[in-house]
C-alpha cells in the first residue's frame, strides 16, 4: 500500500508573525519557515506504518512556491521515498489544494492520505475533509491512534468531551493530532541519501485544475493588543483583587 | 439569506455552541437548524424554542447517531438545494462535517468567523490569532464555521421553530462508529466557563495536577483546562488543551499556572476578561498579557491561595 503525505511550508511555529504594515498580509520576508508541525506528525505516521511493513512507499507532497522543495526534501530525509512538487507562486486556497490533490490521488492510487488536521499559517482546518468529499472517501480527522486492519483503518480521534474511535474501509483520508506520535529528526547521513530520491516538478496546469481563489482577503490587521498588567506581592494581594472583582466572597 | 445552522447536542440537550452559531447566522438572515442524530426528538423540541428560529428539520435515523460525515454531509448537501449557508460552530463536529459539506457544493468553507461584516464578508484569525483576516467570498453558496467566544448566545427560550421531519440519506456505508471514551465531567465545561484554572507543564504529573489545580478551581467554581505540554504528558485529557489547536475559551477570569504563554497557548486565551498568571519567572511571556501577575512558586502559592478563599 502506498501512503500519500500533504505536507506545506509554512511559517516556522516559533516565529510570531508580524502583519504588515499596509494590511495586506503577514511579513514573511526573512522568516524561517519551516514544514507545517503536523504534517511532520504525518510523514511520521507513515514512515513507522512502512517501518510495519504496512505500507510500500511514502510519497510526499508539496503545492506551493519553489522552496518548498526544501520542505519535501526534509520529508525524504525523515524517511518517504520520493516527493512531487506542484509549484505555483499563487496562494492555494483548501479547496484548490484538495482538488489538486484529488488527481495526484487519482494517479497514485495510494491506501492511505495522511494530512495535518490544520495547517498553523491558514488555521483552516479543511484540506482533508475536502479532499475526503472530493474522492468519495471516509475521513478519520483529528486523529491521535492509527491502526491498519487488512482493508481498513481504525482511528482515534480527538474529539470535544474525549476520544472517539472509527472504522474506516481503505483508501481513506487521516488528519493528524498532535499527540499521533513525536516526529524523528532526521539524521546527517538520511539527510544527504534525501538529496538524490526523486522529486517530481508540476505545475497546476499539469493537472488541469481550476485554482483560483474563491476568497478575497480584503485586509488583514494586527488583533486587539493586551497590555501587561500589574503585578501583586503576594497571595493576599491576590485575594483581595478577586474579591474586588466578585470572583472571591 | 436562508441559512441552516447546525445543532450540537449530546443527545439530549442543544449545547452553548450552537447558540453562538445560531447569532452568526442571524446576522445573515432567517435562521433554520437541523438537529442530526438518533432519537433526537427532545433535542429538536429544545432547538424549536431558541430565540429567532424558524424551520427546525431532523433527521433522525440509526446511520447519523454519532454525526459521522460520511454520513451527514450528503444529507446537508441536499438540505443546502434550498438554503444559501450552512453555518456550524467549530466544534469537533463543525470542523469535521462542514469542509466535507463545502467540497461537495464546490464552496471554499470560511472557518472560524469572528465577525460578520455583511452577507459575504467576514473576519477571521490567522497565524494563531497574531493577524484578522477581512474576507470576502465570491461563492453563492456559504458554508461558515463560528468561534463561539466572539458571538453572544442566542436566548435557549422564547422562538417557536416549526419542526419538520427530513428523510436519511442512509448510510454510506464508508465508516462505522466503534467506540467513544468521553470523560465525565464534574466541573464546568471549558468553552462556557465564566472561570478557567489551567494548569501547565510545572504541575510535574497528574495527581499533582490534580492536588494543586483541582482544588483551587472547586473553590472559584471553575473549569479546569492545560497547556499542550501538561497535556502531552499526560496530566489530564485531551480536551483540556487550550490553544490554537485545543479549545478556544474567553472566560470572565482564566487563572493560568505554571504555563509559560506560548503563542499557541495565548491564542487559545487572550481574549478572557481577565487574566491572571502564576509563574516562577517573572519574565515569562504569560506575564506580558496578564492583568494580575504573582510571581513565584505555584507549590506555595496555589495551595495558600485556595486556603485563603
Ligand atoms: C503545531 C503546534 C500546536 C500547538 N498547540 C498548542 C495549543 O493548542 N495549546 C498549548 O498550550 N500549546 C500548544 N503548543 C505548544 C506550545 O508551543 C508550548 O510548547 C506549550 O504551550 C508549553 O506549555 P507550558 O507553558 O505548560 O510549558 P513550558 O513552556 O515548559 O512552561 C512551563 C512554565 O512553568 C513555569 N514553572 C515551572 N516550575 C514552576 C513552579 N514551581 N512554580 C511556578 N511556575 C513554574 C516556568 O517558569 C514556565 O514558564 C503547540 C505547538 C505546536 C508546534
Ligand atoms: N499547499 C499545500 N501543500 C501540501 N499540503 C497542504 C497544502 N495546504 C494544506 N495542505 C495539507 O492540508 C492540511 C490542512 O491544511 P488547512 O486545511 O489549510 O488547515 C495540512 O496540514 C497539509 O497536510
Amino acid at each position: 500500500m502506498k501512503i500519500l503525505v500533504p505536507v506545506k511550508r509554512v511559517i516556522d511555529y516559533n516565529v510570531k508573525p508580524r502583519v504588515k504594515a499596509d494590511g495586506t498580509g503577514v511579513d514573511l520576508a526573512n522568516v524561517k519557515m519551516s514544514m507545517n508541525p503536523f504534517d511532520e506528525i504525518a510523514i511520521e505516521e507513515a514512515i513507522r506504518l512502512k517501518e510495519k511493513g504496512v505500507a510500500t512507499e511514502v510519497i510526499a507532497v508539496s503545492i506551493g512556491v519553489a522552496k518548498a522543495q526544501e520542505t519535501l526534501r526534509t520529508s525524504l530525509a525523515m524517511g518517504a521515498d520520493r516527493a512531487i512538487l506542484i509549484q505555483t507562486d499563487e496562494e492555494v486556497e483548501p479547496l484548490g489544494v484538495a482538488k489538486l490533490l484529488a488527481k495526484v490521488q487519482e494517479e497514485e492510487g495510494a491506501g492511505l492520505i495522511i494530512l495535518g488536521k490544520q495547517a498553523i499559517d491558514d488555521d483552516s482546518n479543511q484540506t482533508g475533509q475536502m479532499l475526503a468529499a472530493l474522492l468519495n472517501l471516509p475521513q478519520g480527522t483529528f486523529a491521535s491512534k492509527v491502526e491498519v486492519e487488512g482493508d481498513s483503518v481504525s482511528v482515534t480521534r480527538e474529539v470535544d468531551g474525549g476520544l472517539e474511535t472509527v472504522k474506516l474501509s481503505t483508501p481513506a483520508i487521516i488528519t493528524t493530532d498532535l499527540r499521533l506520535n513525536e516526529p524523528r529528526y532526521a539524521s546527517l547521513p538520511n539527510i544527504m541519501k534525501a538529496k538524490s530520491k526523486p522529486l517530481a516538478q508540476k505545475t497546476p496546469a499539469d493537472y488541469g485544475v481550476d485554482i483560483s481563489a474563491r476568497l478575497e482577503t480584503l485586509k488583514v490587521v494586527e488583533p486587539p493588543k493586551r497590555t501587561a498588567g500589574v503585578k501583586v506581592a503576594d497571595v493576599d494581594e491576590l485575594v483581595a483583587k478577586l474579591k474586588a472583582m466578585g470572583v472571591a466572597a | 439569506m436562508k441559512t441552516l445552522v447546525w445543532v450540537e447536542h449530546d443527545g439530549g440537550a442543544v449545547k452553548d455552541a450552537t447558540l453562538s452559531a445560531v447569532t452568526a447566522a442571524a446576522k445573515l438572515g432567517e435562521v433554520h437548524l437541523l438537529v442530526v442524530g438518533e432519537g433526537v426528538s427532545a433535542v429538536a423540541d429544545a432547538a424549536a424554542k431558541i430565540a429567532g428560529v424558524g424551520k427546525v428539520h431532523v433527521a433522525d435515523d440509526a446511520a447519523f447517531g454519532h454525526a459521522l460525515a460520511e454520513n451527514v454531509a450528503p444529507l446537508i448537501v441536499e438540505l443546502m438545494g434550498h438554503h444559501d449557508a450552512f453555518v456550524a460552530p467549530a466544534t469537533s463536529n463543525g470542523k469535521n462535517i462542514a469542509p466535507r459539506v463545502a467540497a461537495l457544493l464546490d464552496v471554499m468553507q470560511i472557518s472560524d468567523i469572528l465577525s460578520v461584516e455583511s452577507e459575504d464578508t467576514f473576519t477571521r484569525p490567522i497565524y494563531a490569532g497574531n493577524a484578522i483576516a477581512t474576507v470576502k467570498s465570491k461563492d453563492v453558496k456559504k458554508v461558515i464555521t463560528v468561534r463561539g467566544t466572539a458571538f453572544e448566545k442566542a436566548e435557549r427560550e422564547g422562538g417557536s421553530g416549526v419542526v419538520e421531519a427530513v428523510a436519511s440519506t442512509g448510510d454510506k456505508g464508508l465508516s462505522s462508529f466503534v467506540g467513544a471514551e468521553i470523560a465525565k465531567l464534574e466541573r464546568p465545561e471549558l468553552t462556557s466557563a465564566k472561570i478557567i484554572v489551567s494548569g501547565g507543564r510545572a504541575l510535574k504529573d497528574g495527581p499533582t495536577f490534580e492536588e494543586v489545580i483541582f482544588p483551587l478551581a472547586d473553590k472559584l467554581g471553575a473549569a479546569v483546562g492545560a497547556s499542550r505540554a501538561a497535556v502531552d504528558a499526560g496530566y489530564v485529557p485531551n480536551d483540556y488543551q487550550v490553544g490554537q489547536t485545543g479549545k478556544i475559551v474567553a472566560p470572565e477570569v482564566y487563572v493560568a499556572v505554571g504555563i509559560s504563554g506560548a503563542i499557541q497557548h495565548l491564542a487559545g486565551m487572550k481574549d478572557s476578561k481577565t487574566i491572571i498568571a502564576i509563574n516562577k519567572d517573572e519574565d515569562a511571556p504569560i506575564f506580558q498579557v496578564a492583568d494580575i501577575g504573582l510571581v513565584g512558586d505555584l507549590f506555595k502559592l496555589v495551595p495558600e491561595l485556595t486556603g485563603k478563599l
